[in-house]
């Protein structure tokens, strides 16, 4: 995203400034990338509990029976059965099969759904769906008006609790409305960290509220986008813009398993055709057997010096102590073990292909 | 953000502090904060010759990887060997516990290619 723009602010903006935030633009949005450290953000999410601003993410409401109203075939993952008050990860492709956007849909009510996104997408999803659906009024943009707090880490139920008393009966990937600070509000049971966790939809003008408040509970610590990228990759979830793009195939982007083939939906066609072999284009996962880590753009070769790829995201992982990464790779057949490089034709680091999954022992369904 | 006076500075955020025909070699806690938390220090051998903003070590961050480079030409005598166990001494004390190298000088003069600590405070504010 270049524009010349001005960065868009959530309503949290002077409660990070306060608390020594280092901002950075972000989708269009200047945002949290750290208060302490990132190490420390994401040490204690992983230990305790942190709180995230999350407010840049955008939120569709879409009335209607979704087959009738065309919401079905805009996103790939099955609606039909999905219960009211749970919600499903999947992506909204083009004609050709690439990735638009990934999305969480909720089911509000039997005709009424809720649609997550991400920030810099917001404006051309809204556009996307507008065209999509058989009638735009079905439509509403709700982005302005939602603010949304994140927390997450082994101790977020009993945080929680302290202010929503039943929010134990949330299980994973299902949501309800919950009276918090004199607000009735969307909470859901999902997150992006591998932790147990919640993410909090509150009225944009009162997150501040809800924010300090939460910070206030002992062990609460808030958490930027740096341990948040952190604490997604080592548990193998995708970033749009990384892992996921426009111009991939939603099967090269490892979005298979969100995909329901079975209905109609738009670029199933152009997936259809491109029928998945070892040799296509897909994402594995590396760690580094040296100090050094995979960044994003580095080049993959094979041990015979071939460039096979790609890595879309790459750090440090604290968990394992070792650099990883997630990288797209075409034309070759590796398995878990097997030795690639990393880097560019000046310098480059051994690797062993692993799990997109470096981390296992998150508590996210405990 | 901390900057030391009796030091002299590189525009790529190096200080170097000389003694005599002797001087360590660190990054600026502009430099360090900038990076974030560092997770690994690639060090140069003793021995090795170094050039005046020649690629001296590299840094790698939780966020990214960088080159640093050296301030003066001269021989590496010492590399700070505690930084391969905690590589977060950087940040922690970016300079003094921090130091990366001590280097034996081979031409003084180039002491002039440098800022002063007022200097890299005015770079520091022109760049924002």
């Amino acid at each position: 995203m270049t524009s010349n723009a001005p960065l868009k602010r959530t309503a949290l903006y002077q409660d990070h400034i306060v608390h020594h935030a280092k901002m950075v633009p972000f989708g269009g949005w200047d945002m949290p990338l750290q208060y302490s450290g990132i190490l420390d953000e994401h040490a204690h999410t992983r230990a305790a509990v942190t709180i995230f601003d999350i407010s840049h993410m955008g939120e569709f409401i879409i009335h209607g029976d979704p087959v009738k109203s065309g919401l079905d075939r805009i996103v790939t993952q099955t609606l039909t059965d999905l219960p009211v008050k749970s919600c499903r990860y999947g992506a909204m492709l083009n004609e050709d099969g690439g990735v638009l956007d990934d999305l969480i849909v909720f089911r509000m009510q039997e005709d009424k759904w809720f649609l997550v996104v991400n920030a810099a997408t917001t404006a051309k999803d809204a556009d996307h769906i507008r065209t999509h659906l058989r009638s735009a009024e079905d439509f509403e943009d709700v982005s302005a008006q939602i603010g949304k707090v994140d927390i997450q880490g082994p101790h977020s139920r009993d945080v929680m609790q302290q202010f929503v008393g039943d929010i134990g009966r949330l299980d994973y990937y299902t949501f309800d409305f919950f009276p918090l600070l004199g607000e009735n509000v969307l909470i859901s049971r999902t997150g992006y960290t591998g932790e147990l966790g919640y993410e909090i939809f509150y009225p944009w003008d009162k997150t501040t509220y809800l924010w300090n408040a939460l910070l206030e509970a002992r062990e609460v610590k808030p958490a930027g986008l740096g341990a948040r990228d952190l604490l997604r990759l080592e548990v193998g979830y995708s970033l749009y813009g990384h892992e996921l793009s426009e111009d991939v195939s939603a099967l090269e982007c490892g979005l298979s398993r969100f995909i329901d083939f079975e209905k109609e939906f738009i670029g199933k066609d152009s997936l259809m055709k491109k029928q998945e072999h070892p040799l296509s284009g897909h994402i594995i996962g590396l760690v580094s057997t040296s100090r050094r880590s995979p960044r994003a753009g580095h080049r993959i070769y094979t041990a015979a010096g071939k460039v096979v790829g790609t890595v879309t995201s790459g750090a440090y992982s604290p968990q394992l102590k070792k650099g990883i990464g997630l990288a797209r790779v075409e034309g070759v057949e590796l398995h878990k073990d097997d030795l690639i490089r990393f880097g560019s034709e000046k310098q480059q680091e051994e690797a062993a292909v692993s799990s997109k999954i470096f981390y296992r022992n998150g508590s996210v369904k405990s | 953000m901390e900057i030391e006076d009796h030091l002299l500075y590189t525009k790529e955020h190096e200080w170097v502090n000389i003694d005599g025909d002797e001087a360590t070699v660190g990054i600026s806690d502009y430099a360090q904060e900038s990076l974030g938390d560092i997770t690994f220090v690639e060090l140069p051998a003793a021995g090795d010759d170094v050039e005046q903003f020649g690629e001296l070590a590299s840094v790698e961050s939780v966020k990214a990887a960088s080159d640093i480079f050296s301030p003066m030409s001269g021989q590496i005598l010492e590399v700070n060997e505690d930084l391969n166990d905690d590589p977060g001494i950087i940040n922690k004390s970016p300079y003094e516990k921090g130091w990366i190298v001590r280097l034996s000088l081979s031409d003084i003069e180039e002491k002039n290619n440098l800022m002063t600590a007022e200097e890299y405070e005015r770079f520091l504010e022109s760049t924002g």
